[in-house]
């Protein structure tokens, strides 16, 4: 499996990268990490004119918590960002979720940006975005514009960017005081792609709780406090919502399952981890 | 910088193991294939080329990395370690020297990969647990082992547990390979 024929430009800025965007459209292809366009261009399900390598842009390599988010920037990796100083306060559902995403080999060079631009169904960091409420910062070569995570997925492999936008940055939110999070995913083996994945929220008044690898896209859906019978039916709704499909590897009926239990095991363990 | 042409070939420069070594790669060329086709390099295997079965780990600039998911014009200008690196004047490493002993390979085919992804993470978790090891070799396909001779190699390098001359197995029976 080789790539077909394309064009190479290993970006020095942000701007020399959005004008290759502007002149090629959808016919270019950012690569960051490329744990996801690779696999992509050597199974040749994508065959762009021309590859925007942006993974050397310094300024797209920054970590930043300001404004109630955690900003990181398009070239910062899965493991860069795991090893980012005070991850577990900033970001406790990052800092649980992310062992989960590939492996140790894969994260070292997977970016978080890349993985959101990808919107794999099941990606663990489209979740979290998500689950916390997060929105991704698009740049064209003529503006900036900032999308909030819930509406910026709209399919498998399908977002709101426009062929000339980048990903220059996703915002993950702080965590209010007193909030807990938890993430759980359910899948053959780990690193792979999670069957069905939970992450929590919780505060004092209101519980939060995203699915992945069940709908064609993360989805999230907030209730008031709820306990015992109240909160299986509220889980119980979401998953005929969801509703899921059969394929090789789990029914429909085993992920609305698994968002049933999974999903209030990841809502105790969010609620018990509250500060 | 002007964008590399899909039809040309380009002068590609690495550091391979601290030796400079150049080939020429169109920008579709994998480093994996750059390695064993452009530059000699056989050490390192190709498998799925999908970034899932981890044969082709190298290191990039010390981090395993999998070449198969890396452009060889990616890597112009940068350092790239294979397994040749490893025992340079011929003298297994004591993590080689350990997948001798407890037969953590058979057809070896995963070998190379495994050693450069254990010499990069070995390097920040010297002492890892079972569990820890186990999750990082997720990422490495191996059908002749069962992973239990390499887990037992690494153990035994990093002065854990059941490296020795009368290590059993979780059965209690005595180790195959020591006699």
């Amino acid at each position: 499996m080789k790539p077909a024929p394309f064009d190479y430009l290993r970006a020095a800025s942000a701007e020399e990268a959005l004008a290759a965007l502007a002149e090629h459209g959808d016919e270019a292809r950012i690569l960051a990490g490329g744990q996801s366009l690779m696999p992509m261009l050597n199974m040749r399900l994508l065959q762009p004119r021309i590859i925007v390598d942006v993974s050397a842009i310094a300024e797209l390599g920054k970590i930043d918590a300001r404004d109630g988010h955690l900003a990181v920037g398009a070239s910062v990796t899965q493991s860069g960002l795991m090893a980012s100083s005070d991850l577990a306060t900033r970001s406790p559902l990052l800092a649980g979720a992310l062992p989960w995403v590939g492996h140790f080999q894969t994260r070292n060079r997977g970016t978080v940006c890349g993985s959101v631009a990808h919107a794999d169904p099941s990606a663990e960091i489209p979740l979290c975005l998500v689950a916390l409420e997060g929105e991704v910062v698009l740049r064209s070569a003529r503006r900036r514009r900032t999308v909030v995570a819930e509406t910026f997925f709209i399919g498998p492999l399908t977002t709101l960017r426009k062929p000339d936008e980048m990903i220059e940055a996703v915002r993950f939110r702080l965590p209010k005081p007193g909030a807990g999070h938890a993430f759980r995913e359910v899948a053959m083996r780990h690193g792979d792609f999670a069957i069905t994945a939970c992450a929590a929220v919780v505060d004092a008044d209101r519980i939060r709780l995203a699915v992945g690898g069940v709908g064609d896209r993360p989805v999230a859906r907030n209730w008031p406090i709820l306990k015992g019978d109240a909160l299986d039916d509220a889980l119980n709704a979401f998953a005929w919502e969801l509703g899921g499909d059969d394929d090789q590897h789990a029914t429909a009926r085993y992920r609305r399952d698994l968002v049933r239990r999974v999903g209030r095991l990841v809502i105790e363990e969010a609620r018990s981890c509250q500060a | 910088m002007p964008s590399l042409n899909a039809q040309t070939k380009h002068p590609v420069t690495i550091t391979l193991n601290d030796g400079t070594r150049t080939g020429h790669a169109s920008p579709r060329m994998l480093l994996s294939d750059f390695l064993r086709h452009e530059l000699g390099a056989h050490g390192t295997k190709v498998g799925c080329e999908h970034g899932v079965c981890g044969a082709c780990t190298i290191r990039l600039d010390g981090v395993a990395a999998r070449a198969c998911l890396t452009l060889a014009v990616q890597a112009d200008g940068r350092r790239v370690d294979t397994v040749e690196g490893l025992a340079p004047d011929g003298r297994m490493t004591t993590l080689q020297d350990a997948f001798n002993r407890h037969h953590a390979l058979q057809c070896g085919f995963c070998t190379a990969g495994i050693l450069m992804s254990l010499s990069d993470y070995l390097e920040r978790v010297p002492k890892p647990t079972e569990t820890e090891l186990r999750d990082m070799l997720s990422g490495h396909l191996c059908r002749c082992t069962g992973y239990a001779g390499i887990v037992r190699a690494v153990m035994d390098v990093t002065g854990q547990a059941s490296g020795n001359a009368d290590a059993k197995d979780a059965s209690g029976r005595k180790e195959p390979g020591h006699v």
